[in-house]
């Protein structure tokens, strides 16, 4: 099966968490991301942005609303997960994590080279409890990309490593990336992280979250090492994300 | 190493002489026993008599396992089931296992039903409260993992679940094993025309005090043969990857 490169369109009527004070996660979230675009979607802490993800990878079926891929009507999109928690499974090794998740795992060469690109050759026999922060998050997008996905879901994947190690991590997620086909939707909370790896920020409102603001960043990943253009963006971003006190049209509604 | 066989010897130097000063047909040494042990193994009925109780032991410990597990696990899943079953597990859990052996022998008879299903019942509850913890603690993010990534059922059961599970069955199994065979003694003494419980039955009563320390000591060295040979390196193997 060759990839696809798929859309997504999603409408988000409510989401609800039950429970003796229910939380809404979201509400009248609308959104749609193009195929192959790679869309990254920022807001405060706790304003449903995994909670989106989740829905979008099917793992949450339990919101009011519609939740579409483009091409309409082909196959279900294989969609590859990276979960702020690598997620891995203590009992199998490097390799044994990524092969785990593969339809079929005759390809052994591809499965290497894959090892290989994401820097895990040597380690690919080691047990994740060895491993340092920095190479679990590469086994996890080994995994993601390990069955060819055509949605890459990435939930604040580099959160929690020192900067220069989720740099280098953020270089390999966009040379992954480009190489691919694949449509990616990306959430952090960090504002130059958004700017640096974007086609396109959704900004989401604090819980319950809808998007309230929309930033495309037309500018190949190259240019963006620029320092001016570089802060720019930022401070345009996070005057939009309303991470900085600015023009109350732009702030975010309480509601 | 070195320490446990010093230890071991020092055991049986003292088992000897204790023998040799009370000088009595009733505390035979270890060197009469061993004696007899082997002279039982070949001549006797011993083999006969312990293949009979590890044919029980395997049996009870095989069914204990597998419905406590499947119970435990559904427990753990449910909360319905885990309200109406629970007071049921902490009665058996008090219930002696003497008064299930007595009770069973009387409403089904004196058969290998009634032994086997005593010895099963005594040791099911355990397993159901080790399992229902194992299951209670299951990662759900791992979970959520396996669903997004669509493992099959297989798949998620045999690489997702039960590795997550394996150190519950340890325990079950080791705890069970060793109250199990403690068990089978009682409920073969108690209604069982063979079987290691039945002949120290016997020598009690003839006073055969070397066979019935021969026979206890083929037992023991089978179930601990068991524990080393298989559960240990079971639980070696499954811990492989905390290294």
């Amino acid at each position: 099966m060759a990839p696809v490169t798929v859309g997504i369109s999603i409408d988000v009527l409510e989401k609800r968490y039950a429970g003796s004070r229910p939380i809404i996660a979201l509400r009248s979230l609308e959104a749609h991301i193009a195929p192959g675009e790679f869309c990254v979607v920022t807001g405060p802490s706790g304003c449903g942005k995994t909670t989106l993800l989740n829905i979008v990878a099917g793992l949450d079926k339990d919101f009011h609303g519609v939740l579409g891929f483009e091409p309409a009507g082909g196959r279900l999109p294989r969609i590859g997960y990276v979960f702020q928690n690598p997620r891995l499974l203590p009992w199998r090794t490097v390799r044994e994590n990524v092969a785990l998740v593969r339809q079929h795992n005759h390809d052994r060469f591809g499965l290497e080279r894959l090892l290989g690109e994401v820097g895990l050759a040597d380690a690919a026999d080691l047990y994740p409890t060895r491993l340092s922060g920095g190479m679990a998050r590469r086994v996890a997008l080994a995994r993601a990309f390990a069955i060819t996905p055509d949605l890459l879901l990435l939930d604040e994947p580099f959160v929690s490593l020192d900067a220069p190690a989720a740099d280098r991590l953020r270089g390999l997620l966009v040379r992954l990336v480009t190489s691919r086909p694949l449509t990616v939707l990306f959430v952090t909370h960090e504002v130059g992280e958004a700017v640096a790896l974007a086609d396109r920020v959704l900004v989401l409102s604090p819980a319950p979250g809808r998007i309230v603001a929309e930033m495309p960043i037309p500018l190949a990943r190259e240019q963006r090492y620029d320092g001016g253009t570089l802060a720019a963006l930022k401070a345009e971003l996070a005057r939009l994300a309303g991470f900085q006190p600015g023009r109350s049209s732009l702030r975010i509604p309480s509601s | 190493m070195a320490e446990r066989v010093a230890s071991l010897l020092v055991l049986l130097g003292a088992w000897e002489g204790a023998a040799w000063f009370a000088h009595s047909r009733l505390f035979p040494g270890p060197g009469t026993v061993l004696a007899t042990l082997a002279d039982e193994t070949i001549n006797g009925d011993l083999l006969y008599h312990l293949g009979a109780t590890l044919a029980r032991v395997a049996v009870a410990f095989a069914l204990a396992m597998t419905i406590g597990s499947a119970i435990g696990i559904a427990m753990a899943r449910s909360r319905t089931l885990d309200a109406l079953l629970d007071s049921w597990v902490v009665l058996f859990l008090n219930l002696p296992a003497l008064v299930l052996a007595v009770l069973l022998y009387v409403w089904l008879g004196l058969t290998e039903v009634a032994a086997i299903g005593a010895v099963t019942l005594s040791k099911l509850p355990t397993v159901v409260v080790t399992l229902r913890e194992g299951a209670r603690a299951l990662d759900g993010d791992l979970a959520a993992m396996a669903k997004s990534f669509r493992l099959s059922a297989w798949r998620t059961l045999r690489h997702v679940t039960l590795p997550q599970l394996s150190p519950f069955f340890v325990i079950a199994s080791r705890t069970g094993l060793a109250l199990i065979w403690k068990i089978v003694l009682v409920v073969e003494l108690l209604g069982r025309p063979d079987g290691i419980g039945y002949a120290i039955q016997v020598f009690f009563q003839l006073f055969d005090i070397k066979r019935l320390i021969a026979y206890s000591l083929a037992f023991v060295a089978v179930m601990l043969a068991i524990e080393w040979g298989i559960l240990q390196p079971f639980e070696r193997r499954l811990a492989r990857w905390r290294q």
